[in-house]
């Protein structure tokens, strides 16, 4: 009699767990959309990069010429490199922060944006045959300035407070990108089509914001209920010149 | 002792010497590619002459003294310049002082010639600018033009390296900035030169023209160069950390030649 209660208990124990996990997935919502301007925006220069002849010749073999990245536009208005991030909201499943990866190669910085977790490992690579100089110039973060010759390892590094830190190159002052440290993370960053998305965010009301490097930020609110898909579009207006 | 002393001496004087003398050239210079550069590498030999004249000479003096002197017995006196050693500092600075400015008087034309004298009416003007660690060029576009330069507008992000302001400063519009210097061949030049930061140097080996480039300051200066082809300008005033990488390059071209690339320029 007392066995069979115990077995009854333990099977109903089972179906029960079994039940929870099959029944009730984590709710995971996505936002996704565009980031687009209206206007005129400022035409980009080739780059100039006959201070350095091997990345001149490594530039010339390539059907565009390279032009400096402050603004970069595709089809249909939409603007490239922009991060997309919440800014407030409900506590969402972390996503694994991995390592970042930041190249110096052909005396560009790839990805021009890089964005990470506070405390997430950045490597940077020098990809080139030539010395390159990185120096992140954070005004919270401290600020440092190493030099990279070829063939050095990886310089690997963790930023400590959110912040959107422009990074140069000294030696090849064209060189210039963005670390951009969050508190979020759920993050996105714009491709050539300025399209973004944030998945995995659990039910609640959020602040999204958009940054872009020349034009600043802007946010909107939005709420996600269960596992729906929330369309958001940001848009830049621009003045010529 | 003494004698010994004398012939190392000796000896160490002609090595010395005969480096200078059989290699050919008193200068090892580069050939030259500008006007005034003849000036220069004469004013340049006529000091090497006269500072290697009086190096053998002194050299010669110190063999007689040391030879005179060596095997002498003690309690000799040693003769001293007349009056002490007061005149002697003075006539040296003197003798010193007029090498100084002979030499500078000698020189003077050539280097007015490039600072002093007003350049060419037709003179190309190019606006260079120095900063850590790169050299940055600027051609006055079709309208002949500079813009102004604000400094607080320098953003190297999207390449105004000159803080232009096209948005406000019409002239600024067409103004072509390059990180290469090309000139046409046999057409006076005019710079003018300015650094963002630290004192750089502006050095062309094959145009003899080696300028610091002082912050606050915009120093003019005029060539014309009579041969084509590409130069290294280098910064010769430690600079910084990538002062080693620092430098730009010189392109010496037909006039016809350097309008397509102005043009291919202007275009970008």
């Amino acid at each position: 009699m007392k066995l069979r209660f115990v077995f009854t208990l333990v099977g109903v124990t089972l179906l029960g767990s079994a039940l929870l996990v099959v029944g009730a997935p984590p709710a995971a919502g996505t936002i996704e959309g565009k980031v687009t301007y209206t206007g005129t925006p400022p035409k980009m220069k080739v780059i100039d990069m006959s201070k350095e002849p091997g990345c001149q010749k490594e530039q010339s073999a390539r059907t565009e010429p390279v032009r400096y990245q402050t603004v970069v536009t595709g089809a249909g208005n939409s603007l490239q490199w922009v991060v997309v991030y919440v800014s407030a909201g409900p506590p969402s499943p972390a996503t694994p922060a991995k390592q970042v990866v930041y190249d110096q190669k052909g005396c560009e910085y790839i990805p021009h944006v890089a964005v990470m977790q506070v405390d997430q490992p950045l490597e940077i690579v020098n990809s080139d045959q030539w010395a390159h100089n990185i120096h992140p110039m954070p005004k919270v973060n401290p600020e440092w300035n190493k030099s990279q010759p070829p063939g050095t390892p990886p310089i690997t590094t963790k930023w400590d407070k959110p912040e959107f830190i422009p990074v140069k190159c000294n030696i090849h002052p064209w060189m210039h990108g963005y670390f951009v440290v969050l508190n979020s993370s759920h993050y996105s960053v714009t491709g050539s089509d300025g399209s973004f998305s944030l998945k995995g965010l659990a039910p609640g009301k959020y602040t999204i914001t958009a940054w872009q490097e020349d034009f600043g930020s802007q946010s909107q609110e939005v709420t996600v209920a269960g596992n729906e898909t929330k369309t958001l579009s940001f848009v830049y207006k621009v003045l010529p010149y | 002792m003494g004698k010994t002393f004398t012939i190392v001496l000796v000896a160490i004087t002609v090595v010395s010497a005969a480096f200078f003398i059989f290699h050919g050239q008193l200068l090892w210079l580069p050939e030259d590619v500008s006007v005034h550069g003849p000036g220069i590498d004469h004013q340049l030999m006529e000091t090497m002459v006269g500072t290697g004249i009086l190096f053998l000479l002194g050299q010669l003096v110190l063999c007689v003294f040391v030879w005179q002197s060596s095997g002498r017995k003690e309690g000799w006196k040693p003769r001293t310049f007349p009056g002490g050693p007061k005149p002697m500092v003075i006539s040296a600075i003197l003798a010193v002082g007029l090498e100084i400015l002979a030499l500078s008087f000698v020189g003077s034309k050539v280097w007015a010639g490039m600072y002093m004298n007003t350049p060419d009416s037709q003179a190309l003007h190019i606006d260079v600018q120095a900063g850590q660690f790169a050299f940055y060029f600027r051609y006055a576009g079709p309208d002949s033009k500079f813009g102004e330069l604000h400094p607080e507008k320098i953003n190297q992000a999207d390449g105004n390296f000159f803080g232009l302001d096209p948005r406000n400063d019409v002239a600024a519009r067409d103004d072509v900035v390059t990180a290469t210097m090309a000139i046409p061949v046999d057409r006076p030049i005019q710079l003018t030169m300015h650094s963002q930061d630290v004192i750089h140097s502006f050095y062309v080996r094959e145009l003899r023209i080696h300028q610091d480039i002082v912050p606050g300051l915009m120093i003019p200066l005029h060539f014309t160069a009579n041969k084509t082809g590409r130069f290294e300008i280098a910064c010769t005033q430690l600079c910084g950390l990538g002062h080693y990488e620092m430098r730009a390059f010189l392109e010496v071209m037909p006039q016809d030649k350097f309008d397509a690339w102005l043009k291919q320029q202007e275009s970008q």
